[in-house]
């Protein structure tokens, strides 16, 4: 289906009494959730609250203020996650195929690079470099990472920003076949991707 | 005691009396040891009177070294276990540390110039405390370059450990600089050799420069916590 | 093909590409005519006083190029992607070393070749005066790390970058210098190699660390 394979170990993340504070300010606490396999987590807030600063603390990139972030039967995190944020993560003179050399042998490789990126709309790009995409083709750039390793947990941030409809219907697939292999998907959203969350959190409220 | 004083309202408290303490006692000190040092103790057989810098650049010299040495205890506190008083005590060190490096230099040019007849020579000792004087330089720009103070802190803290490694590195490296270009140095320890009577007052301005840190660095941590309890309280009444 | 080899073949394909090293090649090669132009055209002075010189217009390009190591990276999302590696981030870091010597620090000990002549060092000096730029170059780029990974998120941090990294210079120039001017070569050979080694064993550790703090 997403060729990436079921995930076989169940994983679970489980979030317990989060406080994250950024700049001396506390942005919220006593968050607490689980996700287990297969569950996407759909997390809304105003703009401010947090929703990022909570995608990058179980990213494993912001310590929290308070609270624990726990996942269960995973081995190593940071090597079960994939996050996709506001930045791309792309470099402007590095050609799209080279993009997913880089992230093959960075995270480990699935399998057929060209594949992932024909599933993402980017089949034939090959060649081009990110500054002569648009912001939306870009951003399949950045996400066809998530297909290009096989990693359980998916942390998203915004990830339909800048996609046009058929854009989002694609994510919104990926998501479903992601949830079907036994993977978790959280994501910060402004409004609905599509898939219905197993779960909808709002920040800083 | 450390770990007592590791509340920061234990430690406001602790400095409210000790601050002024260590005010009045380097006071003391100096007003013993700057006469007595300056104008009563002996000159120097070789050097006459020009030795009475010394007690104003040595003193400054080892000061500058373990205020560097202070910081770097605090930097490893502030990685490991993330310490605000730690950031505070590293950052509030560090302008007295590069002040006395500056005394030191200053001293020594003029100390120097009678004895070499220029302002200024590459003695060994001397460049190394020039390059010191650049590090501190460096841990405080960094300070003032980065805005969001717990990050500057943890970075500061890295740069001024890696300075911890490095000095013995780059101080071997000038001291075999120096025996290889072989410039007249007349800058042993205390001149020529430390008589019993030159130890009294070396000792005196050596407390006095140590119990001046004392004050200033107390005073200036009081004052980055008052500071912070300030910024937190607008933030407060702002959210 | 593993994370190290993929960071390093991108990060050198992206110094090397677009004439990449010749900026710094350049402003190695216009600092060391500024030196007889400061310092008089006369062979025998700089003859005498040229040849370490060269170490000064090393340490100068190098520390242009190592301002912007990490702070594209940092700036469009990258680094987020190497805290995810499967490699540690140290390795990661060594891996954009590697391909910053290789890329420009190679060339740049190279270059040292034809400006040594040009400062008057003897034709006989001139290979022991690459060996040594060789290894100075690992040992700059080894400490230039750690200010390079510190000053990522400052804005215009070129300044702030020098004055941190400089006075780290002076052990490599030092020993550097003793080479160019032919005194105690083969100690002070050894020497750099060990602040080489020392340079790139340490550099990425404490890198790696600014690193992680830049990303929260």
């Amino acid at each position: 289906m997403s060729g990436v394979g079921p995930f076989q170990d169940n994983p679970c993340l489980r979030v317990d009494g989060l406080a994250i504070a950024r700049g001396g300010r506390v942005l919220f606490s006593g968050l607490s959730f689980a996700a287990e396999a297969g569950e996407y987590v759909e997390v809304r807030g105003a703009n401010g609250a947090g929703k990022t600063s909570l995608i990058r603390a179980l990213a494993g990139y912001l310590p929290p203020r308070a609270g624990t972030i726990v996942f269960e039967r995973i081995a190593e995190p940071a090597l079960a996650l994939h996050y996709v944020g506001h930045a791309n993560g792309l470099k402007s003179n590095v050609s799209v195929a080279s993009h997913a050399r880089y992230w093959s042998g960075l995270f480990g490789r699935a399998g057929d690079e060209e594949a992932a990126l024909a599933r993402l709309g980017l089949g034939g790009f090959g060649a081009r470099l990110p500054r002569t995409l648009s912001q939306g083709q870009a951003r399949r750039l950045a996400l066809s990472r998530l297909l290009i390793a096989p990693r359980p947990i998916w942390l998203l941030d915004e990830p339909a920003a800048a996609l046009d409809a058929q854009g989002r219907e694609m994510l919104a697939g990926l998501i479903d076949a992601h949830r079907a292999d036994g993977g978790i998907v959280v994501a910060a959203v402004h409004e609905p991707l599509g898939p219905a969350p197993s779960l909808a959190l709002t920040v800083g409220a | 005691m450390l770990n007592y004083l590791s509340n920061p309202q234990r430690f406001m408290g602790f400095s409210a009396w000790a601050a002024p303490l260590f005010a009045v006692l380097a006071t003391l000190l100096f007003a013993i040891g700057l006469p007595w040092a300056l104008v009563f103790s002996p000159p120097d057989y070789q050097m006459g009177d020009t030795v009475r810098i010394m007690y104003l650049h040595v003193p400054a010299a080892s000061l500058s070294l373990g205020i560097y040495a202070f910081m770097g205890i605090a930097s490893f506190v502030s990685l490991v276990w993330r310490h605000v008083l730690a950031d505070v005590a590293a950052r509030a060190a560090a302008p007295i540390g590069a002040t006395f490096a500056g005394i030191c230099l200053v001293t020594g040019s003029f100390w120097g110039a009678p004895t070499w007849g220029t302002w200024w020579e590459w003695d060994g000792r001397l460049t190394s405390m020039l390059v010191l004087f650049i590090i501190y330089l460096g841990y405080i720009a960094l300070w003032s370059a980065i805005e969001e103070e717990d990050r500057a802190a943890r970075l500061a803290a890295i740069l001024c450990l890696v300075g911890v490694i490095n000095l013995p590195i780059v101080k071997f490296s000038v001291d075999w600089w120096s025996t290889l270009h072989q410039p007249a140095s007349i800058m042993r320890s205390g001149g020529t050799s430390i008589d019993d009577s030159m130890i009294g007052p070396l000792a005196t301005m050596a407390g006095a420069y140590a119990a001046l840190f004392a004050t200033l660095t107390l005073y200036g941590m009081r004052a980055a916590i008052f500071r912070r309890r300030v910024e937190a309280a607008e933030l407060r009444n702002a959210a | 093909m593993n994370a190290f080899s993929v960071t390093f073949r991108r990060d050198f394909a992206m110094m090397w590409s677009g004439g990449g090293a010749l900026a710094p090649l350049g402003y190695f090669f216009g600092a060391t005519m500024l030196v007889p132009l400061a310092m008089g055209p006369e062979r025998d002075l700089l003859a005498a006083a040229g040849p370490p010189l060269v170490w000064i217009a090393a340490a100068l390009a190098v520390l242009a190029t190592l301002e912007r190591l990490f702070q594209a990276d940092l700036e469009d999302g990258s680094l987020d992607q190497m805290l995810l590696s499967r490699a540690p981030l140290e390795w990661i870091v060594l891996a954009k070393a590697c391909a910053l010597w290789c890329a420009i620090g190679l060339p740049l000990a190279l270059a040292g070749a034809p400006a040594a002549i040009a400062l008057q060092a003897p034709v006989e000096r001139v290979p022991a005066i690459v060996a040594s730029l060789a290894l100075g170059m690992a040992a700059f780029i080894g400490v230039g790390l750690v200010g390079a990974a510190i000053t990522a998120g400052v804005k215009r941090g070129g300044v702030l970058i020098a004055l941190i990294v400089l006075p780290f210079f002076a052990p490599p120039i030092i020993f550097g210098s003793a080479v160019a001017s032919g005194e105690d070569v083969g100690a002070a050979l050894l020497i750099l190699a060990g602040c080489a080694l020392g340079g790139l064993a340490l550099g990425p550790i404490a890198a790696a660390a600014a690193l992680r703090l830049q990303a929260e």
